[in-house]
């Protein structure tokens, strides 16, 4: 997928400016977050389950290599293949020989963050093989050709009218003049559509949110049924996974699915969580003949041994970015990736570059609402601010945030100097803005009072303040 | 080659060579024993408790339960249930053999074929392997006997299932599976397809509405059959000493310290 992450400045202004984003994203506010607080406050032990998720994360990521490799074997015996792609193009070849070998002229598709990660929809394309998207806000996304916009509800930022005039433009072999009287209508009209081309594809395309090494079972977790009729209805079934998703046996599996659900949708559990293993066995009615693995690395394996392994502990459940006060006025476009939100500020440099997304971990207020919220505890304000660290390293900061920040350092590193200056600016501000409790603009602040107003200084430095209450507190 | 590439470089950062056979064997021991993290309290009930917990589970997510008696009572409800929904007396039912000896003949307006399902199928019968309490969720395993296809094509999908097959926690379900299956191909347990199934299939991906019916069964209704008798409220209440002991299905001891509370 093509990064507009450099851009992500104008991505946020024009977002800010957009009637339409605006008001699907008001429509969505509380929504998520109150459906995941009741979640977690209906099962008392979810704060230790964190920590258990957390743990059995670590202890995966500590012995990667070998449960890799005893996840193979299983997969083998189960008569399954697994196809080791160090890069996005190697997965790409890997997926695109597969549907040749099949013969494939139609493949259905699960939804999987993976497969946009590495364009599959778009290289099976350009080879005459037709990809279909099953997932319903999937399948919308891929008629208005838009990439998602949230990594669990990908068609988050549009509205009614837009899904029927979508459907209207597309789906000509039907009544130009039909009533959309509900949203169960647009939700038939697809239902419908699609459940031709799950008959007829030769393919079918699933990601994983965890592959199990005891059993070599590929696991999805899905509430419309899409990701099930496409891993069982055709005769080839590849599964999407990078290889971070192994985790050890299926109580590990179970306790993270105790966490996924709750904290995505604010479910207790998804409509149908399906443990995929192998071919068709001898005497089963239905299930694929082939099973494949493409089992991804592109960029993780780089991850391991460094500040940002905690990143690998993902489960990609969204709550970060439910709870993202950034997000939530500027949706998942602006961020200009596959992976928006927090978790998006941090994957996204890593994936493609600081060089391309250093935006990102700037844009954030460090209110460490996802850190607070994250199922497997990664500390993700930390991990902005090692990116911000580096940016900074690397000389990719604009000149004048540096120039602004060796002025603020060479004071920093004179207390006595650095005091009477805020001391001296305090003042001044405070007298200057006496009357009023804030300023809407300021001489040289142009950039940083564009956005938001600067609070009339009151009481003193934070210094002066904190001696007069060390006095105070003293008897 | 990329095989080489990912374990090379994922070592590469851990500082060190693949495991040694001891640290290797270790590890193999522990997935050998799956132990088991922390069960949540709210499954940890008696049985009448555990049934009265899966119903209400399946009723949140807008599935639906009829008890019955016993397996002559199943064609009525299954025709019954149609009924009330105005569909036709037909449906796709699991070869199965359980399902296959119901005397059916009780209703002979009903139609079935024991097959896998199809696209045009209204209506299904599946055959429950084991449930589980926490969430109310079903565990069809697939099999000759169970296909996949039942629980994902039709518009309304009826399962039926025994009370002495639910259990309080997923973890005890998995070791239903392991104690009772042998895949033909591996040797192990799992077969090729595990559903978990918790209610009817729906979407939220339309302004984030919940609708039901997206691509898989609109409604899911639940036939329990009565066969355990210490969950059943009325013998209980009636008789408190019919509780066998032990109970067939004891409520099985967590790896963590499991009591109500924990």
């Amino acid at each position: 997928m093509l990064a507009t992450s450099p851009a992500f400045k104008d991505n946020a202004a024009r977002a800010l400016e957009d009637p339409s984003l605006q008001k699907a994203l008001d429509r969505a506010k509380g929504g998520f977050l109150n459906k995941r607080g009741a979640a977690v406050a209906g099962l008392p032990e979810f704060e230790r389950l964190r920590d258990i998720g957390r743990d059995i994360k670590n202890h995966t990521l500590q012995h990667l290599d070998f449960y890799l490799e005893e996840y193979e074997a299983k997969v083998q015996g189960a008569g399954g293949h697994v196809h080791w792609c160090h890069t996005a193009d190697d997965a790409r070849r890997a997926v695109l020989e597969i549907c040749r070998r099949a013969g494939a002229r139609t493949v259905t598709k699960g939804k999987s963050m993976i497969s946009e990660e590495l364009g599959i929809n778009e290289h099976l394309e350009a080879h005459g093989i037709q990809p279909v998207e099953t997932d319903l806000g999937e399948y919308i996304l891929q008629l208005r050709n838009e990439p998602p916009s949230h990594i669990i509800g990908p068609a988050f930022h549009l509205n009614r009218e837009d899904w029927e005039e979508s459907f209207r433009a597309s789906h000509t072999d039907l009544p130009k003049d039909r009533v959309f009287h509900e949203r169960r209508d647009i939700l038939t009209e697809a239902r419908a559509k699609l459940r031709n081309k799950f008959l007829i594809a030769d393919v079918g395309i699933t990601g994983a949110n965890f592959l199990v090494a005891e059993t070599g079972s590929s696991v999805i977790v899905t509430n419309e049924g899409n990701g099930d009729l496409t891993q069982t209805l055709p005769r080839v079934h590849i599964v999407l996974a990078s290889i971070e998703k192994i985790v050890p046996t299926l109580e590990d599996c179970t306790s993270l699915l105790r966490l996924l659900a709750r904290s995505a949708t604010g479910q207790d559990f998804s409509v149908y969580t399906t443990f995929s293993t192998g071919v068709r066995r001898e005497g089963d009615l239905d299930g694929p003949e082939e099973y494949h693995v493409i089992l991804v690395d592109a960029g993780r394996s780089n991850m391991v041994g460094t500040d940002f392994q905690d990143m690998l502990r993902c489960i990609r459940c969204s709550a970060c970015m439910n709870h993202c006060p950034v997000y939530g006025v500027v949706g998942g476009h602006a961020y200009g990736w596959v992976y928006p939100g927090p978790m998006g500020s941090v994957l996204t440099p890593t994936l493609i570059g600081v060089d391309k997304a250093g935006h990102l971990p700037n844009a954030s207020t460090f209110c460490g609402r996802c850190e607070s919220v994250c199922p497997v505890k990664i500390p993700l304000p930390k991990l902005m601010r090692h990116w911000r660290e580096r940016e900074f390293e690397r000389h990719l900061t604009p000149s004048t945030i540096r120039a602004n920040l060796g002025i603020w350092g060479w004071f920093a590193k004179r207390p006595a100097l650095y005091r009477m200056a805020t001391r001296a600016a305090t003042g001044a501000l405070g007298l200057l803005g006496r009357g009023k409790g804030s300023f809407r603009s300021l001489p040289l602040a142009g950039g940083w009072t564009a956005g938001r107003d600067l609070p009339v200084p009151q009481g003193g430095t934070f210094m002066a303040q904190y001696k007069r209450r060390q006095r105070g507190a003293r008897p | 080659m990329s095989r080489d590439a990912i374990l090379g470089t994922i070592r590469r950062g851990l500082k060190r060579g693949p495991l040694p056979e001891d640290q290797k064997a270790m590890l193999r021991a522990r997935m050998a024993a799956h132990p088991r993290h922390l069960i949540p309290a709210r499954s940890r009930l008696d049985r009448a408790g555990q049934v009265a917990l899966f119903i209400r589970n399946v009723e949140k997510e807008f599935g639906t339960v009829e008890r019955v008696p016993d397996l002559a009572a199943v064609p009525a409800a299954v025709s019954d249930y149609l009924a009330a929904h105005n569909l036709p007396p037909r449906f796709a039912m699991a070869p199965h053999p359980e399902l296959q000896g119901i005397d059916w003949s009780d209703r002979p307006l009903l139609e079935f074929e024991a097959r896998k399902g199809a696209a045009s199928d209204q209506a299904s019968l599946q055959h429950g392997f084991a449930a589980i309490a926490e969430t109310g969720t079903l565990m069809l395993p697939v099999a000759g006997e169970r296909p996949t296809t039942l629980n994902l094509l039709p518009d309304t999908a009826m399962v039926f299932l025994r009370a002495s097959r639910i259990v309080g926690a997923y973890e005890e379900a998995w070791d239903l599976l392991r104690a009772e299956r042998v895949d033909p191909l591996t040797g192990g347990f799992m077969p090729r397809n595990v559903m978990l199934v918790t209610g009817p299939s729906r979407s939220a991906d339309i302004e984030q509405t919940l609708e039901l019916g997206a691509h898989g069964p609109r409604r899911l209704h639940v036939i329990l059959l009565d066969d355990d008798l210490a969950a059943m409220p009325e013998a209980v209440a009636a008789a408190p000493d019919l509780r066998p002991e032990p109970a067939r299905h004891p409520i099985a001891e967590p790896g963590e310290p499991a009591s109500p509370g924990d």
